[in-house]
């Protein structure tokens, strides 16, 4: 069975980590499923730069972190926060293309 | 420097005028906290506020925010420290705090000695440092800082440290404004002035600077206590309806952060990999294990903003089914239409733009849902080189719009409600962060002066 990784997280967010930055964090209530989301492989730097149409050389940080139960994955947007033609000016609403990540459970 | 076993810092909210919970705040006060911290800076909200030199709230929020910790810090004889004031913390916002905080000593009939900390960079200086190489900017879309970009930038401000911070309160300081500053720093200085371990200064700051929002249920606008001692420091909401787990302290390393446990801060670099929450009661954390290292040489952020175009924009509702079915293809009709009315103009004096919600407002080309839906919300931007150009091409574009006569049209009397009359908005100017870099320096003490201030005399 499959379930999204917009179900099974508690927290699934995107925000600005500076202007020139989105961040994305996914946090879980479950250890089991962290570890589960964490070892079903799908969380990629390949995948992150499919989803999100940037080259992975873009992606600056993808890092699991266990004391959180989470993972974070930060990346370069192609328009700085606020300026002409940026359509998200604090970044809070670019999650939900990785919600869509289906994860084996 | 007094030194301390331990020290409580009361966080009322996480930007001041974002408004707080009288009873949590005197629920704070009751702890007899050491001084009052309050963060009042974001670059969230783009460019614009610093570019600008406006403030993210109101006055009248910032001085209803600011009253009760006035009031009640000088009673307390402790002090009130401000962090990034006004927003952008450059010279115009400092002087338009410190206009709020006399008028409210003035109407409590109250003195206090007050010290400012500019956080305004001298563009020579950074021209110089230009030169000699130690200006990078801070990420790949981040522009290549040039003489021109930066004579266009407004004003350059860069976050400070803990250690102006200190200076003040070494001066005696009861209310201490802080131009730009690292969203920790001001509460890393109360530790740093008790003799306290940065580390736990730093990393409680960074918890404390967003107030309850680490709290479940989590908020900025309610008030927070943190208690630094040698060994690691507490988080305590003040507010019965709130508690902090070890979960949602823990998660909140991740916040507006770059990486989840290492974060970069002036001249420091701060490690939370291996850090321990530890439940210390129903609703308190217990944090060790933090870790500070300072790095050389010591390098500050800058920002600044640069003024890039003038905006107008039109509001609009879109509900005839067969119009939304073919809308991209009819915008750029009009668009077209529009561009060929206006061929005197130069193609780079304007650009036309459509933001059609319902459909992929927010998500643009990563729009992974292909449902039409029954009506949708439509923004058309004229972006151009002066604010006439951008009114003028928008009205065009609008009556074009309306009245574009798509092949199938059933609806010939008008394709777009209005919500409002007017309908077409002069938005003003666009800026972008022209500057973003990082900046080697010697001193972290004297490129932020400190300056005790007269309650009477105006700032220049």
């Amino acid at each position: 069975m499959k379930k999204s990784l917009y179900e099974l997280a508690s927290v699934i967010r995107s925000k600005n980590s500076g202007p020139f930055q989105i961040t994305l964090d996914v946090l879980f209530e479950e250890e089991k499923i962290y570890e589960t989301v964490k070892r079903s492989g799908q969380i990629t730097r390949q995948r992150i730069a499919q989803i999100y149409q940037i080259d992975e050389q873009k992606i600056r940080e993808l890092v699991f972190f266990d004391p959180a139960l989470g993972f974070k994955i930060t990346f370069d947007r192609t328009i700085s926060s606020g300026t002409c033609f940026d359509t998200d000016v604090y970044g809070a609403q670019q999650h939900v293309p990785l919600g869509e990540i289906m994860i084996p459970v | 420097m007094k030194k301390k076993k331990e020290i409580k810092i009361l966080s009322p909210c996480g930007i001041l005028g974002y408004g707080y919970p009288k009873e949590s705040f005197m629920n704070g006060m009751r702890m007899e906290p050491d001084a009052i911290v309050v963060d009042a800076g974001s670059t969230d909200a783009g460019p614009h506020k610093l570019g600008a030199g406006v403030a993210i709230v109101s006055r009248q929020a910032c001085k209803k925010d600011l009253e009760p910790m006035i009031v009640e810090g000088m009673k307390r004889n402790i002090p009130l420290i401000i962090g990034s004031a006004g927003g952008s913390g450059a010279h115009v916002h400092v002087v338009w705090t410190v206009e709020i905080i006399r008028e409210i000593l003035k109407e409590q009939h109250m003195n206090a000695k007050v010290a400012v900390i500019w956080g305004d960079i001298d563009k020579n200086l950074i021209k110089e440092k230009m030169i000699a190489g130690k200006v990078r900017p801070l990420g790949n879309l981040v522009k290549e800082l040039t003489v021109q970009s930066l004579t266009e930038t407004t004003g350059v401000v860069a976050q400070m440290g803990h250690e102006p911070v200190v200076e003040a309160l070494k001066m005696g300081a009861e209310i201490i404004i802080c131009g730009r500053a690292y969203d920790p720093s001001p509460f890393a200085a109360v530790a740093d002035y008790y003799g306290l371990p940065l580390e736990y200064g730093y990393h409680a700051g960074k918890i404390l600077e967003c107030a309850a929002l680490c709290a479940v249920p989590g908020t900025t606008k309610d008030c927070m206590l943190g208690t630094i001692r040698g060994d690691g420091f507490l988080i305590t909401p003040l507010s019965e309806q709130r508690k902090c787990t070890k979960l949602s302290v823990a998660a909140h390393t991740f916040y507006e952060k770059e990486h989840p446990y290492l974060l970069h801060g002036p001249g420091l670099l701060l490690d939370l990999r291996d850090c321990e929450f530890r439940q210390w009661d129903e609703h308190s954390v217990f944090v060790t294990g933090s870790r500070l290292s300072r790095q050389y040489p010591y390098a500050v952020k800058l920002e600044g903003a640069r003024k890039v175009a003038y905006r107008s924009i039109v509001i609009a509702g879109v509900r005839d089914p067969i119009m939304i079915a073919r809308i991209e293809e009819i915008e750029a009709a009009a668009k077209e239409q529009v561009m060929a009315y206006y061929s005197d103009l130069e193609p780079e004096q304007y650009q036309i733009n459509f933001i059609n919600y319902g459909i992929n407002g927010v998500m643009g080309k990563l729009e992974t849902s292909h449902v039409r839906p029954h009506e949708i919300g439509l923004v058309m931007e004229v972006i151009a080189q002066t604010q006439e150009i951008a009114d003028m091409v928008c009205a065009s574009l609008r009556s074009t719009l309306l009245h574009y006569g798509y092949e199938g049209r059933k609806s010939t009397a008008g394709n777009l409600a209005f919500p409002f009359a007017p309908s077409d908005i002069s938005y003003g100017p666009v800026y972008e962060f022209s500057v973003y870099h990082l900046m080697e320096i010697e001193d972290p003490l004297s490129l932020f002066p400190v300056e005790l201030i007269s309650l009477e005399e105006d700032l220049y």
